[in-house]
């Protein structure tokens, strides 16, 4: 009998989540024809990069390329990491043209972090989160008309995040 | 995967900034569980932005990004009522997206 009696409840409660559901099927509408966008491609992830572990192996695998050290780029990440899971972890530069910016944790297994496609129009600034398995130092690189700069700090981490 | 993006994005003059959330776990591969055994590596691998079927960010992430992924970014020539597309794909090759409203 209780099946019975939650089934109209469960119609009602139907009916409630689609007129809520309106709003956001309007947006998801909105946005067809869907070859207007493409997904996220995995074709596109450097695994090569991802496998090095040094700082200029990483870097010649992504860019081809090595960095010189600019002041241009600001590295806004913290002098303690309590939890080395969760790092929060800023890049912003001021340089031209910039096209791609990449961070590196220095003493992790694997270098490189995370790389960023920066388009024409997008700002040369990213906010995230990285795991540090270890006190590390940090590298910004930041791939600016052509040319690859960096800048680095040392990040004491107290609790690994390996573990993350 | 249904339902693991949560994005904000807030114009405001020439400049639309985006904040994005998504739900997966990013295990790293060198974790080992209760019986001692490796969790394998499981990490999102690509996350793409679109505006106007442009691409106006890509992000490329190794197992060394936290789990639950947060970005920041902003880009110029976003709009209040723009669609911005957000997708992601991982390693094992689950992937979901999303059509979120710039506000």
């Amino acid at each position: 009998m209780n099946e019975c009696d939650d089934a109209p409840d469960a119609g009602r409660r139907m009916i409630l989540q689609g007129a809520a559901a309106g709003g956001l099927a309007a947006v998801a509408f909105g946005a067809f024809p869907w070859p207007a966008y493409a997904d996220a491609d995995a074709k596109e992830w450097p695994a090569d990069a991802f496998k090095q572990k040094s700082e200029a192996d990483t870097l010649k695998a992504l860019y081809g390329k090595s960095a010189e050290p600019s002041d241009k780029i600001s590295l806004d990440a913290p002098e303690i990491a309590e939890n080395g899971a969760v790092v929060p972890i800023g890049v912003s530069s001021t340089l031209p043209k910039v096209t791609g910016i990449a961070l590196l944790v220095l003493e992790n297994p694997n270098v490189l972090a995370a790389a960023y496609k920066i388009p024409d129009g997008t700002e040369a600034s990213v906010s995230n989160r990285l795991k540090m398995a270890k006190t590390s130092k940090v590298v910004a690189v930041v791939e600016s008309g052509g040319k690859l700069y960096s800048a680095s700090k040392e990040v004491k981490v107290t609790v690994g995040g390996c573990g993350g | 995967m249904a339902g693991t993006i949560r994005v904000r994005a807030v114009a405001s003059g020439d400049s639309t900034e985006v904040q994005s959330l998504i739900r997966h776990p990013m295990d790293s591969g060198f974790v080992k569980d209760s019986k001692g055994e490796i969790i394998p590596a499981h990490h999102i691998e690509v996350v793409q932005f679109e505006h106007g079927g442009k691409t106006v960010f890509t992000a490329l992430w190794g197992p060394a990004v936290s789990k639950d992924p947060y970005l920041k970014f902003s880009f110029k020539g976003g709009k209040k009522g723009d669609d911005l597309k957000v997708s992601w794909v991982d390693n094992k090759g689950a992937s979901d997206s999303l059509v979120a409203r710039i506000g």
